[in-house]
């Protein structure tokens, strides 16, 4: 005997979201886009430059409250033996963006045995961060990321925005206060720079725009030379600071 | 009868001075009847890489055809030429990706570093295990034939034009104790500045 029975009820909404969130203004704009832009805006502050031998990444690690555990957090994330992110913007897509690189990055190196080129793994975060603004269900990831790399005897800096655009920097500033950060690099930054004097500026272009005491605990730094990606050890950030 | 048996081949390549020569028999058969004697096994992947695929002729051509989409693709991607040892994973990982359906192929890899020129050569079996070398390697039906040539007249250094005379002889006499090589010879030798091709006069039989 056939027993009828009642399937349960689900709505085209929740079952899946085929439209994208992101979508035109009259005028042209991804407003979505806009406002993932103010959100990294809003964010701490990170900066990047690229010396003759190598690259430098460095970010504020404001502690809100003296009861964090400031080793828990880490700002400045390795990508590979060569490559390195430092975001501003909301760090949970960060921590995303950093998981999908290390796994793009392993994917290449297990195909052809070869280090990733950091342009590639930039093209490659840049894909994923656009797709988010062109797929259902989806919002674009809220950080602007700087990717530091070194291949073939070269050192890159890069940019991956929410849109999904990318550019190679030579010096840049993220987060708050960056059109400043910015203009103090302008002034600073020389094609002779060596990783020593790019770490110093580094910090110097922070201290700009830093809010309260800055110490080896407010701020992390990592490099990028001949010898791959690292993040320097706070006895090490002591004695830049100590140094400026 | 075995897939790498069916159509049967010879291919060998050999490092030589600032060179690298690749070369390989031409016949295509079904078991003991020849179909061609005009099959390419030997293809241009780049300026100065070369890929040999002895095996079943069908998959001769769509490996050839799929690496070649996946070497371009690399090549307007990176925006540089693929250097050998780079291709040689690239391939050793597409095999493996079919580890349980394999492509019955074995191929080899020859060609010279973009940058310097430095010569490389390389085999591998039908699931992708590499085997890089500094004197020669070979493949197909004949390939316990080719050993014994190269063995014999191989030396280190040789220049190209010593080199071709080398390899066509190990060629031609492998493939003729061979009953399912033979039917005609081609010969690439492959330099910095230029790439030769020769095609050998064999015993058509």
């Amino acid at each position: 005997k056939e027993v009828p029975s009642t399937p349960l009820k689900k709505s085209a909404m929740t079952e899946r979201y085929s439209f994208s969130l992101t979508t035109f203004s009259p005028t042209g704009k991804l407003v979505q886009i806009e406002y993932a832009l103010a959100a990294v805006g809003a964010g701490s502050p990170s900066v990047g430059i690229k010396a003759s031998n190598g690259v430098v990444i460095a970010g504020e690690k404001k502690q809100r409250s003296a009861l964090y555990d400031a080793d828990s957090i880490k700002k400045v994330e390795m990508i590979a033996n060569h490559a390195g992110m430092i975001s501003s913007g909301l760090a949970p897509d960060f921590r995303l963006l950093v998981r999908k690189a290390r796994k793009l990055a392993q994917e290449y190196h297990l195909i052809y045995q070869e280090p990733i080129p950091t342009v590639r793994l930039v093209q490659k975060v840049a894909n994923v961060m656009q797709e988010y603004t062109q797929s259902g269900g989806v919002r674009p990831f809220g950080v602007s990321v700087l990717i530091a790399g070194w291949d073939d005897g070269k050192p890159h800096l890069f940019q991956c925005d929410p849109s999904g655009s990318y550019f190679a920097w030579k010096a840049t500033a993220l987060g708050k206060n960056y059109i400043n950060g910015k203009t103090f690099l302008e002034k600073r930054y020389s094609d002779e720079l060596e990783l020593e004097d790019a770490v110093h500026t580094a910090i110097l272009t922070l201290k700009e725009s830093f809010e309260g005491q800055m110490n080896e605990n407010s701020i992390e730094i990592g490099v990028c030379n001949a010898e791959g990606f690292r993040r320097l050890s706070t006895a090490e950030v002591k004695d830049y600071l100590a140094s400026i | 009868m075995s897939a790498l048996e069916y159509n049967g081949s010879a291919i060998v390549a050999m490092m030589g001075h600032e060179c690298v020569a690749i070369a390989s028999d031409k016949r295509l058969g079904r078991q003991a009847q020849t179909l061609s004697c005009d099959f390419q096994k030997i293809f241009q992947m780049s300026d100065r890489l070369f890929l040999g695929l002895p095996g079943l002729g069908t998959d001769v051509e769509t490996v050839s055809n799929r690496l070649r989409f996946r070497l371009n693709l690399y090549k307007l991607r990176e925006n540089r030429e693929m250097k050998p040892r780079t291709f040689l994973n690239m391939v050793s990982s597409f095999l493996y990706s079919h580890r349980f359906g394999p492509y019955f192929v074995e191929p080899i890899v020859a060609g010279l570093e973009p940058t310097t020129s430095e010569p490389f050569i390389a085999s591998m079996d039908l699931i992708g295990c590499p085997m890089i070398t500094s004197d020669f390697v070979v493949g197909g039906t004949a390939s316990e034939q080719l050993y014994g040539m190269c063995e014999t007249l191989w030396r280190p250094d040789l220049e190209p034009d010593d080199l071709f005379e080398i390899i066509a002889q190990s060629l031609l006499n492998a493939q003729d104790r061979d009953a399912l090589s033979g039917w005609g010879g081609v010969v690439y030798i492959v330099e910095k500045d230029k790439v030769t091709i020769r095609h050998l006069k064999a015993r058509m039989d």
